[in-house]
């Protein structure tokens, strides 16, 4: 038995110590560590990384870190030691916390004037490059809301309304992403002390609160298709609707949600050189292709977010379908990190105590 | 069913010192490395480097109250339910008994992601995140518990006990009361202990089925360390959680230590005779396929379905790259299987290994046994995002620079099954006539002979038991290796909470379609490994 666990030991170690081998003159391969919707394989998002290994030699390993607030608790905690060389999907909720982390290191790719100017002014010491950015925002059901002869909300105030009374599900702001972003949208939209009435209001509107976006979406909102859900509101995504055509089944080529635009709250994701990595050069060639035309190509289809890059042509269903808010809702990212914990407790106690 | 007197026996056949210490090398190895280190690690850089001012017990009082009502009243309401069952069990033989043990053992084994969804369709939506839903959730997944390991004990229960009890006057319920409770009190502690710990630490069924108002310890834990960044928190709180955990299972491991007898007789299950037995057999046996099967069958044809009609599509069109050009789910059936069963495989190999060595060495050294015993069961009482925080901050550097190697997660799922293999052999071994050792003593074997021509032999079926028992904990496991970093193929488990995470009606019908293949490997695998009939049938 014990020689079995020696074999086994030394097995293990043989396997781990095999891929760290580099030969010199060939570039070294890296490490793209990312949020666990980032696909590690068989997409055409994989398909682009595997252009660039081939036109550049350099090999990209794809590690899942989490969800986007695991992979960011630890890059916190292994700032200077990364996991990997590149990361790919810090958003602008916590932006504030890698910063003030140290995580990574200042790289301002050449190529970063094709992308907006309102996004890289969001990190003007050039820690991180803009890759991506979507709205959350409330989704209705267009079907429930024609068949009970009433208008979908068109605000935020209107969620209050006794019209709109137990049709809205929410995700946790302190579990949940899409719930964070929205807990945002009505803060800045109530302002600092405006916003615990507001949900309170909410509350008594029977707002209903559920842990993530899977069980707010999937088992609670009656607009998923074939969904048994109730409610005909829900805080998802602007891309949910393209999302429900292109992942329709049989296919179908309307929509059958919709996007209530004026309550958008905006989210960008970032890119950036983990400060420690052994590898920089190979690093920053890869945030170069990260926000090269041809990997921001992909990401609409397959992380159903906008390219940061301004010169990408948009998929037939995200122009018809999905909605980027004209006036989204945002709030400073330093206001966020300074925030956050205490709102989240404020929300806490005001909705779900 | 090791009583005081064969304990005496027993140690004058004991095997020498050295061979108790070098089987005890390994698993004790396992476990500083790959737990205590990791753990001990997190809590001191981050009780070191905690700077906030807060404290990080500030809003608990309500979580850790919370967490303990409804954890004791998950394991009375389990008891009570799984009683029943676990009599007829144990009592009758008959048709499909062993698809209906391996009905009870299978939830206990599938990811909470997957049955969690297919419960929260079933239930009544005035349910949906209340502490109701929550208790019965763990009385549905923990049965296993009670039919295993109260179970095994009305089984040795012999007939003929009972049956003077009637001849000499006393009621069933008289006779049950005043012979077969005393008798299943250390097994019924047992069970309330184990369901207890999986009640406490409930992680996926809280936060799907309990929502954001009835959070647990160990889903507070999680929260600070991911989303609030609050990590040296996170660790204080796993300290407390771990120190109310050992509380509880030192005051019951007492309570069933003081009641432990050993028992002869005839004991082996027969056929239901007279049309009340029959009566009885078949209704536990429809109870137990409707409440078992209903959310399985929900499961199952939630990937025929395609919004409100009925289809195939999910299935005929699982691990196509592409589902309309350009865009794709980036699904691979085959890949994943393959990843799930070569962690199962590498979980089950390491797992009965260090259990088996465990197990002999607690069987042959009572003191230092019970020390290993209980070192195995802490990473149950820890949370997971604990110890997987531990292992990133602490193999971080070389030659231990393991961060994201394949082979954690295996490692991981080992370190949740060791306990159920230790458990299962643990049973066996105690089961072994000490007169069949003292035979081959007095015919001039060695302690070394007698324990490779005696225990090793009786071994194999258990060895087997446990590790299906551990290759399907392996398969389901979503929640404690979720936090460790991974790469290439992406298991089962992975997969469909990926596609859950997605909009649009294929995705979700895949969601479950790839859970349907998950259920069947793991029935397939529990069954032909025969741990449904082995696993936790321990006395202590």
């Amino acid at each position: 038995m014990k020689n079995l666990i020696a074999i086994l030991v030394l097995a293990a170690v043989a396997v781990g110590c095999g891929s760290d081998s580099t030969t010199s003159g060939k570039p070294a391969p890296i490490t793209l560590v990312a949020y666990d919707s980032f696909p590690p394989e068989k997409t055409t998002l994989n398909d682009a990384l595997d252009e660039f290994t081939k036109s550049t030699g350099i090999a990209v390993k794809i590690v899942i870190a989490g969800d986007a607030g695991t992979m960011v608790t630890k890059a916190t905690l292994t700032a200077g030691n990364p996991e990997g060389d590149v990361m790919w999907g810090v958003d602008n909720t916590l932006l504030s916390a890698v910063i003030d982390g140290k995580v990574f290191d200042r790289y301002e790719p050449n190529d970063s004037s094709a992308i907006g100017t309102n996004l890289t002014a969001l990190v003007p010491g050039h820690q991180l490059t803009p890759v991506d950015f979507g709205d959350v925002c409330i989704n209705y059901d267009i079907a429930w809301f024609k068949s009970h002869n009433l208008p979908p909300p068109s605000s935020l105030d209107d969620l209050v309304d006794p019209k709109y009374k137990d049709m809205l599900v929410v995700e946790n702001p302190s579990t949940s992403s899409p719930g964070l972003a929205f807990l945002m949208a009505t803060i800045a939209h109530s302002g600092k002390s405006g916003w615990k009435d507001y949900w309170k209001s909410l509350r008594s509107n029977g707002v209903k609160v559920v842990d993530g976006w899977t069980t707010a979406y999937e088992d609670e909102f009656s607009g998923a298709a074939g969904s048994a859900g109730l409610r005909p509101l829900v805080v998802s995504y602007g891309s949910s609707p393209p999302a429900e055509v292109i992942f329709a089944d049989p296919p179908r080529t309307d929509a059958p949600t919709g996007v209530v635009e004026s309550t958008c709250f905006r989210q960008v994701e970032f890119t950036g050189v983990l400060r420690g990595t052994r590898h920089k050069t190979e690093a920053r060639k890869l945030v170069d292709f990260l926000i090269s035309a041809r990997f921001q190509n992909e990401l609409p289809l397959n992380l159903f977010v906008y390219p940061a890059r301004t010169d990408t042509t948009l998929p037939a269903e995200f122009t018809k379908f999905a909605v980027v808010a004209a006036n989204p809702f945002t709030i400073d990212p330093a206001d966020i990190a300074a925030n956050r914990q205490q709102w989240q407790d404020e929300w806490t106690t005001i909705v779900v105590r | 069913m090791a009583g005081r007197v064969d304990d005496h026996r027993g140690a004058l056949n004991r095997p020498p010192r050295w061979f108790i210490g070098a089987v005890a090398a390994a698993p004790v190895l396992f476990i500083t490395t790959l737990y205590a280190w990791p753990v001990a690690t997190l809590l001191w850089t981050t009780m070191r480097h905690s700077t906030k001012g807060r404290s990080p017990f500030r809003d608990t009082g309500g979580i850790v109250w919370f967490t303990l009502w409804q954890a004791v009243i998950s394991t009375v309401l389990t008891l009570v339910a799984g009683m029943i069952p676990a009599y007829v069990l144990a009592r009758y033989s008959f048709r499909g008994r062993r698809l209906m043990l391996a009905a009870t053992t299978v939830p206990f084994v599938l990811p909470t992601v997957v049955v969690g969804a297919a419960f929260l369709a079933l239930l009544p939506n005035s349910w949906h995140g209340t502490a109701k839903a929550m208790i019965v959730a763990h009385v549905f997944f923990n049965i296993a518990v009670v039919v295993r390991l109260v179970g095994s004990m009305i089984a040795v229960i012999p007939h003929d006990l009972v049956g003077a009890a009637r001849t000499l006057g006393a009621s069933p319920a008289r006779a049950a009361r005043l012979i077969m409770m005393p008798l299943l009190r250390p097994a019924l502690w047992s069970a309330a202990a184990v369901i207890f710990l999986f009640s406490f630490t409930s992680f996926g069924v809280a936060k799907l089925l309990g929502g954001p108002t009835h959070p647990t310890l160990e889903v507070e834990i999680a929260r600070r360390a991911t989303q609030l960044g609050d990590v040296s928190g996170a660790a204080a709180l796993s300290a407390l959680q771990l120190g109310l955990l050992a509380v509880v299972i030192v005051w019951t491991s007492r309570r069933q230590r003081r009641s432990a007898i050993e028992l002869k007789g005839a004991t082996a299950p027969h056929r239901p005779r007279g049309s009340r037995q029959r009566v009885l057999v078949g209704s536990v046996g429809a109870v137990v396929g409707v409440c078992v099967g209903a959310p399985l069958v929900a499961l199952v044809s939630r990937s025929f379905k395609n919004g409100s009609t009925w289809s195939m599509s999910a299935w005929s069109r699982l691990g196509h790259a592409e589902t309309r050009p350009g865009a794709g789910l980036g699904v691979d059936p085959l890949a994943a299987m393959g990843a799930s069963l070569r962690f199962a495989v590498v979980a089950a190999v390491i797992a009965t290994t260090i259990g088996v060595l465990a197990a002999t060495a607690i069987n042959g050294s009572p003191r230092l046994g019970k020390l290993l015993d209980a070192g195995l069961m802490l990473p149950l009482g820890t949370s997971a995002v604990t110890i997987g925080l531990g292992m990133l901050i602490t193999f971080d550097t070389p030659p231990v620079d393991w961060r994201a190697r394949w082979w954690l997660v295996p490692l991981g799922h080992a370190l949740v099954a060791v306990p159920f293999v230790v458990r299962a052999v643990l049973a066996v071994l105690r089961a072994i006539p000490s007169d069949l050792r003292a035979a081959a003593s007095t015919l001039g074997a060695t302690p070394i002979q007698i324990w490779w021509q005696v225990d090793a032999r009786a071994l194999r079926r258990p060895l087997l038991a446990g590790a299906g028992f551990s290759a399907a904990i392996s398969l389901g496991e979503f929640g404690a290796t979720t936090i460790l970093s991974r790469s290439g193929s992406e298991t089962l488990p992975i997969v469909i909470g990926r596609l859950l995470g997605r909009a649009g009606a294929l995705p979700r019908a895949q969601a479950f379609a790839m859970a349907t293949i998950l259920l069947v490997l793991t029935t397939v695998i529990v069954m032909a490994s025969g741990s449904h009939e082995y696993l936790g049938s321990d006395d202590a």
